[in-house]
């Protein structure tokens, strides 16, 4: 009752209250389970079962669901934030990973790998609308601050695809580095930024020439350079401070937003793939696969500041509304 | 002449591709042989397409992202058979493909590359394991793509060193690839400090592969053949040929596992390895060719992907372009092994890690952790820069 009543006026009480009570859910790719953080306490207060490799996780736009993608069952399925329990799910295409909604939470985009198509979702009639062909392996999923473009990107075809959300169709590709694995948007719009695992780089890419500006790179004194391979992106809200997950050089990197430098290295679990902010952005919380367990980052310190041990390969994490 | 004819046509179907905004067409060749070895196991019994099916799906991926810079490939294959001249064979295929993937013996592939060498047409060794064609017999119009032997064994050896199994029983087949294999098993041996207690050769004295009441003989011979052996923690068995190694599972005199040619094989793929995202690649193979994907295709998808990723970074149909790119310093390709696949510029040797595989599982990839190397962990497999004999050409 208690957790319901903050869950609901999450908002009031995030100005009310110094300390930050919200609710963190995270996939466990190999457990097959959603693993709930209280985030005032740091521990895990449920262990969901779910469906076959979960994998991408979200909040619904209200905030009364998580939507989780269970690959290997071809569908996503939907948490009830109240009850903590799956009460509906999605007819996605084949082997969802990643998915985005847009604004209104009416829509929602996900990335399907096996047949190299994103399904779009109407979200109140659980209908399938129609799929987008897009190139091989569609994996990272964003929507621009403006509604207008969808950004699927494919990780054999190494491209951000650049996808009209009213006519659904591809009006521009942006070659990036291999195996481009995410891809976050500046809240202004003014930056698109994607990651490429293999390549070992973040593309900055203007969205209005839709052309690549720049690339951050990442050196780790005593680490080969192939170990070093970005995955999952956090931005602060200001676009000031960004950060990247380098998975198994097990290490996120902390870059400024508006330099593109990367300020420093912060040590974290195994296997450091996806993450998410609490609404307050005090803090940061990664997902270490090969570990098992979830680092907290206390942003403005840019500090590792505890450890929660969560179910087997941890992959993707939700902290709330998007 | 009639090279300069070739060339011509070449130079207009470009020019024409760019002025009617047809798509630029990249056409790559696929060379394989005829003859499928016979292998002691059914299962592992190649398909016909054994290769050549791994180039088709990444002709797909490639005509998926293709479509978006307007680029189109198509896979031309032809088969030789020991009979044929391979060399006039190649040169008609690099008549219209200027990459020909292939699959050949040792031999026959440095008669395709010396055949083709005032080409400029890129030859990709999906197929030949050989050390010596990326040694002393190296050329400059070869990118090699499967593994080296040597690759292989340090794969074996370093995983084999890093569980303390480093007393070896090293069981070697009486044919010439076999005792290639030996070779780059001692080779291994030494580097990464293992020994060797002993070496016996299985000698092959013909007969079938398949009979009808085979294990009961085979229950007698191998715990005959391996009693006896001074104290040793693995069998490790030289077998390409396939004549015996795949008997030597559960049937040695002492209880001790197997690795090399049986038990724990070093491969460059396996249907098992759903890692990085392999998952995605074994589902496309099995839903377009009906069967599980072996190592071979995974050499020529690699290879034909290799020429996706160039033409796409390049974004050009100028085979001088798309070669010098992969020769470059700039080439990467991934290939769902856990880290981007380089050349090493002084034999154009793919760096790969290796998959170490039971048949039914990946037990390990190496290279293994703690080996270490200034350059790249990957060339703590096979042989290094310093040791190469290659001097391109």
């Amino acid at each position: 009752m208690w957790r319901r009543c903050l869950l609901t006026g999450m908002l009031v009480w995030l100005a009310a209250t110094p300390a930050s009570a919200f609710v963190a859910y995270v996939s466990n790719e190999k457990g097959n389970t959603v693993t709930v953080i209280d985030t005032d306490s740091w521990t895990v207060t449920k262990t969901i079962k779910v469906g076959q490799r979960p994998r991408g996780i979200e909040f619904s736009r209200d905030g009364k669901f998580v939507m989780v993608a269970v690959g290997d069952d071809d569908t996503i399925q939907v948490i009830d934030t109240k009850t903590q329990e799956i009460v509906d799910t999605l007819p996605s295409g084949p082997d969802p990973e990643l998915f985005t909604q847009d604004a209104a939470g009416k829509t929602m985009y996900v990335a399907n790998e096996n047949d190299n198509t994103v399904t779009v979702i109407d979200l109140e009639k659980r209908a399938r609308l129609g799929d987008i062909q897009v190139g091989v392996e569609p994996e990272g999923m964003t929507i621009s601050p403006d509604g207008k473009i969808l950004i699927n990107t494919s990780e054999t075809t190494n491209m951000a695809h650049f996808i009209d959300t009213t006519t659904r169709q591809i009006v521009a590709n942006v070659l990036v580095d291999s195996r481009p694995r995410f891809a976050q948007f500046k809240r202004d719009g003014s930056e698109l930024w994607v990651s490429s695992e293999i390549g070992g780089t973040v593309s900055i890419i203007d969205p209005v020439k839709r052309e690549v500006t720049g690339k951050i790179t990442f050196e780790i004194p005593g680490l080969r350079n192939e170990a070093i391979q970005p995955v999952g992106i956090g931005m602060t809200k200001d676009a000031k401070t960004a950060f990247v997950a380098l998975g198994p050089a097990n290490r996120v990197a902390v870059v400024d937003g508006t330099t593109h430098k990367v300020l420093k290295y912060l040590l974290v679990g195994q296997r450091v793939w996806h993450m998410d902010f609490t609404p307050d952005e005090k803090y940061l919380m990664v997902t270490n696969g090969v570990s098992n367990d979830v680092s907290v980052i206390d942003v403005a310190a840019q500090k590792v500041i505890k450890t929660i041990q969560v179910g087997e390969l941890p992959w993707g994490i939700t902290i709330a509304q998007p | 002449m009639f090279r300069w004819l070739i060339g011509t046509i070449a130079l207009s179907m470009v020019a024409t591709g760019a002025l009617a905004a047809d798509p630029v067409e990249i056409h790559i060749g696929y060379l394989g042989h005829t003859g499928i070895k016979s292998t002691l196991s059914l299962v592992e019994q190649p398909a016909d397409n054994d290769g050549i099916a791994g180039a088709r799906l990444a002709i797909e991926d490639n005509n998926t992202t293709g479509k978006f810079l307007n680029q189109r490939f198509v896979l031309d294959e032809v088969r030789v058979t020991d009979s044929d001249d391979v060399a006039k064979v190649a040169t008609d295929l690099a008549g219209h493909n200027d990459y020909i993937i292939t699959d050949l013996p040792a031999d026959a592939l440095l008669k395709v590359a010396d055949a083709l060498r005032d080409r400029g047409t890129l030859l990709l060794n999906a197929g030949a394991i050989d050390d010596r064609l990326r040694e002393q017999d190296c050329r400059g119009n070869v990118i090699h793509v499967a593994p080296t032997r040597s690759m292989l064994a340090d794969a074996l050896g370093q995983y084999l060193v890093w569980k303390q199994w480093k007393r070896w029983l090293l069981v070697t087949g009486s044919h010439d690839q076999d005792k290639l294999y030996a070779d780059a098993l001692r080779r291994a041996a030494t580097r990464f400090g293992a020994k060797i207690v002993q070496e016996r050769t299985f000698e092959d004295t013909g007969g079938a592969r398949r009979t009808d009441s085979g294990v009961t003989l085979i229950q007698r011979q191998m715990p005959v053949f391996t009693q006896q052996a001074p104290a040793h923690d693995v069998l490790v068995a030289a077998d390409e040929s396939e004549v015996f190694a795949n008997y030597l599972p559960y049937r040695t005199w002492d209880p001790r596992p197997v690795a090399g040619s049986a038990g724990l094989v070093p491969t460059s793929w396996d249907a098992a390895h759903d890692q990085w995202g392999a998952v995605q690649i074994q589902n496309r193979f099995v839903k377009l060719n009906m069967r599980r994907m072996t190592a071979l295709d995974m050499q020529a998808w690699t290879a034909a992907r290799m020429i996706g990723e160039a033409t796409s970074r390049t974004n050009s149909g100028d085979p001088k372009k798309v070669i010098a790119f992969l020769k470059g310093k700039d080439f990467s390709i991934a290939a769902f092994k856990g880290t981007r696949l380089t050349l090493r510029d002084w034999n154009l040797q793919l760096r790969q890690p290796i998959l170490l595989a039971d048949g039914r599982m990946v037990v390990s990839v190496s290279p293994q952790e703690g080996f270490l190397h200034q350059v790249s962990e990957l060339d703590t497999l096979g042989v290094d820069r310093p040791e190469t004999k290659c001097k391109l050409q």
